[in-house]
Order: structure tokens, then sequence, then C-alpha cells
């Protein structure tokens, strides 16, 4: 029998992700991908996944699904509460999900994403071999909808050896981020207000970038009227636009942009900063 | 380009560098040397999965264990090789038949001080090449047009480009892949399709493809 899940509610945003797609930004294909890429990766390890299993990525809770079939599942991420037929289940630890039972839910305690991982992973239409849906390019899976069935796959490398993974929830309050000096620090009149100035994420934000809020960074004065030529840009790419608010690149930014990048995430800040809330407080560290 | 090319490296995290030159003409010559080498994946090179040229730079990205000191160091003895054949992009010409149709035909003619059937004789007179790729997938930065044709972007983007869209910006001419918003001049449409998931590769223009627009009277 094909095991899989029926989506009986999706939450605001519910899409497959993976790794992603590498190897085809030369043709505007970004990677998109799992935001919280370590998150992901637990789920996916705990599971004994193989590499490239699908997981769906829940924002903002909400979810609801009947599974089809007997599933082992884990969640990671978001502390978000979560339940099998009522029974509470706990985060970042295998549970069983019985033919017949509903998995649903809430809404985050901490953080914004949750990965629902399955053992085998969901599969799904791939483009460029991933699933992964792509907010900007519209590539690969759509997001599930109500009533939709998601297919168990059999990518497995092993058998899971860990119950239960030690990970903190994410915090609630402030949260620093660890940024190292980016391409075109230079083009800025005082790049260590990056790190002085309480900012704040707005409520704007999604798996292309983190918008944030706080006292505009200013540009030196003879490039304030200068154009940058589009260049390449990475996942953890800080890039301040003309009104000096920064915008932290996550999975599905553009594969090329215009504004000058003061600054680059390193890549566990990166998976923090896809679980931050709107109008969290943010604080930046150069760390060089 | 005799004496190789110049390159500068700026930091862009732990797993890519931004590499820096002179122009356009600069970043295809690397891009040359440097893509057989992030194919063949030998050394250092099997940690690198994307290259991303652009206007003045090329994006080299590889895994977070990459050793950025070693990239770099292979980078600049390649970067040294680069250009001392001449560039004349892939043996392949695609051939674009494109309605001049485009609702800012005019805008551009008088932009450039030409007729807007001087404009289409322009366009349609120098072969292009792909520079590099972005936007969206399949959308193409075509470069090396009839200098005459440089036009300043629309001052306000329009909100909807229509799929096919044939459109200047810059020292630019590209191709809208997909319906989309963009601030690009609009010359003309053409049915041709440049992004097909089910095709390999599923972009039609790939860096380093010639591209002769020609005129279809309707």
């Amino acid at each position: 029998m094909t095991r899989s899940v029926e989506i009986l509610v999706p939450g605001p945003l519910t899409t497959l992700q993976d790794r992603g797609r590498i190897g085809h930004l030369a043709v505007g294909v970004g990677r998109a991908g799992a935001a919280d890429l370590g998150s992901y990766l637990l789920g996916g390890r705990l599971l004994g996944n193989a590499d490239g299993a699908a997981a769906l990525e829940v924002t903002f809770g909400g979810l609801r699904l009947r599974a089809s079939g007997d599933l082992l599942i884990c969640l990671t991420g978001a502390s978000t509460p979560a339940e099998v037929n009522g029974r509470p289940v706990p985060r970042a630890a295998l549970f069983e999900v019985r033919d017949g039972q509903e998995l649903s839910l809430g809404m985050p305690l901490a953080g914004l994403r949750t990965y629902v991982s399955v053992r085998g992973g969901f599969t799904g239409p791939e483009v460029l071999g991933s699933v992964s849906f792509d907010t900007m390019s519209g590539l690969g899976a759509e997001p599930v909808k109500a009533g939709q069935v998601v297919p168990v796959g059999t990518r497995t490398v092993g058998f899971p050896v860990v119950d239960v993974a030690g990970v903190a929830e994410p915090p609630t309050g402030l949260v620093d981020l660890e940024v190292r000096p980016g391409p075109r620090l230079d083009w800025f009149a005082h790049p260590e207000r990056l790190a002085q100035t309480p900012w704040q994420v707005s409520s704007r934000s999604d798996r292309k970038g983190i918008r944030l809020e706080g006292e505009p960074l200013e540009r030196v004065p003879e490039l304030v009227e200068a154009e940058l030529q589009s260049e390449g840009m990475v996942r953890g790419a800080i890039q301040v636009p003309p009104n000096g608010q920064p915008v932290i690149f996550l999975s599905d930014h553009p594969v090329t942009g215009g504004y000058p990048v003061i600054g680059v995430l390193r890549p566990a800040a990166v998976d923090r900063a896809a679980q931050l809330q709107p109008g969290q407080a943010v604080r930046l560290r150069w760390d060089n | 380009m005799s004496e190789g090319v110049t390159v500068r490296f700026l930091p862009m995290g732990e797993s890519a560098w931004l590499v820096e030159t002179d122009d356009i003409d600069a970043v295809l010559a690397l891009d040359a040397v440097l893509s057989p080498l992030a194919s063949a994946g030998e050394g250092v090179w099997a940690d690198v999965d994307d290259l991303v040229p652009a206007a003045k730079t090329l994006l080299v990205m590889a895994r977070p264990t990459t050793n950025l000191a070693d990239l770099a160091a292979e980078i600049r003895a390649a970067a040294g090789r680069a250009g001392r054949t001449a560039i004349t992009g892939t043996a392949t010409t695609i051939e674009i038949p494109v309605s001049y149709d485009g609702p800012d035909l005019q805008d551009v003619a008088e932009q450039a001080g030409l007729t807007p059937e001087e404009v289409v004789a322009a366009h349609t007179g120098t072969p292009w090449r792909v520079g590099f790729g972005g936007f969206a997938p399949g959308f193409a930065y075509l470069v090396g047009g009839d200098p005459r044709l440089v036009v300043a972007r629309r001052a306000e983007p329009r909100t909807r480009v229509p799929v096919g869209a044939v459109a200047l910006a810059g020292e630019f001419s590209g191709i809208y892949p997909r319906e989309s918003p963009g601030g690009w001049q609009l010359i003309g449409s053409t049915d041709v399709v440049l992004w097909d998931a089910d095709r390999t590769p599923p972009a039609l223009l790939v860096p380093g493809t010639t591209v002769q627009f020609t005129q279809v009277r309707s």
C-alpha cells in the first residue's frame, strides 16, 4: 500500500522543501530549499532519510493532516504545539502516526517555520532535481491545499538511531545574528552602525528576505546617487536599498541584485534568521 | 585581451567569492575559463557548484566545506590564462523572430535619435550574445548590440509585462520568459519559448549563445 498524508487544513503557507536546486543560477533559477536548512536537515537525519528527501515547511503553524498508512514523523524548527488525535507530541523527536490518525499543529510559541519530516520523505513533482517551491520564480511543487494527498517516498539510507535530539528552542526575544563584512561594505558611511542599531523584523518578510526596520544606513556621500550593476547574490546576504533599511536574503532571494551588500550572515545565523517572527528585535554582530 | 583578466576578490560569505573584473567582456572571458574547470570538478573545483556571471562580476559559489584561500588562488591562476582566445560565443546561433510592435518603440526611437525603422534595423543588424542570466528562469541579459540602442529604463516599471516581450535597458536587450512586472522598454514581441522545464537544458538562451533577431511582418 502506498503511504501518504491527506492535507485537511494547510495553514497560512505550507510548502514542500528539500535542499533546493543547485547549479542553475546562471540561467536565473534560484536555489530555493528549506528556509531554516539546519532544522530541515536535522529532521531528515533523525529519521534516517537520504539527502534530498523532502519535508513540509509549515509557516506559522495551522497544518492538519491525516495519515494513510503507518508513518514515522519528526517535527523540527519552530516550537509548535502539536497533537496526534488529541495527544501531544514532542519536538525534535520521533513519533508514530498510525493509519487514519490526524496530526495537527497549533501556532508557534517560538520561531516561525516548523518542518514536518516523514521517514522516506514526501514526494512531489520535481523541477531540476528538487520539489522545493520557489516563491520568487513559481518553480517546483505548488503550496499544499486542503484535500491534497502528498505521497510518502522511500528515500532512506539507514535506520533511526536517536529518538530525541537536544536542540534549543528558537528565542522569542532579542536575537543576535553574526555577520561578516560583505563585498560593498565601502559603500556605507558608517558600516559600524549595522551592529549598533537595534533592528526590528518587518511584517513584510517572507521566504525571499527578512526586511529590517531601524535607523537608516547611509551611503558615503559620493555614492548616494550611484548605481551598482547587478551582481550575484547568496543566501544570508544583507542588501541595503536606497531607503537604508537592510534586507536579509533567505532561500528564495533573487539570483542577482543591484543594491550593495554590506555584510553576509554566517550560515547558522541564516537558519536563526529564518525563524524570526514579525516584530522581533534583532542585533547584528560583526564577526570577522 | 592577451594579458589575462584582472580580478579583485570581494568577500561574499563563507562559501563564495564575488570576483570583480573591469567589464562584461572580462566577465565572459573569465567565465569561459572557469566553467570547464567547475564542470570537470578536479581538486578544489569539486566544491564549486554554481557560477553567476553578471555585468562586472562573477560569483563563484562553493560548498560550505571549501577552502576559500585555495579557491581564490585557483581562480587567480585561471584568470591569468583567460581571454587568450577570442570569445566568439557558442557555435549555435539562435534566431528570434520578432514583431516590432512594442508600446515603447517610439520612445526608444526618440531617446536614441533614430526613427522606429532605424531602431528595428539596429536591433536586427548586429548579432547579440547571452552575457548572463538572472531576474527569472530563462531570462538572458543580451550584450554586444548596436551601441546606439543604449536607453534608460522606464521611469515607472509596468506591473504587467506580457510573456515574449522583447525589451531594451541600458546596453542590454532581453526577452521576458513569462508574464511579470518589469521596467524595460518594450519594442516588440516573440513566440519563442524561452523556458521549458521538460527541455534539456530548460533555458533556450544559456550564457555564450549567439542571438540573431529577425523582423517578422504581420
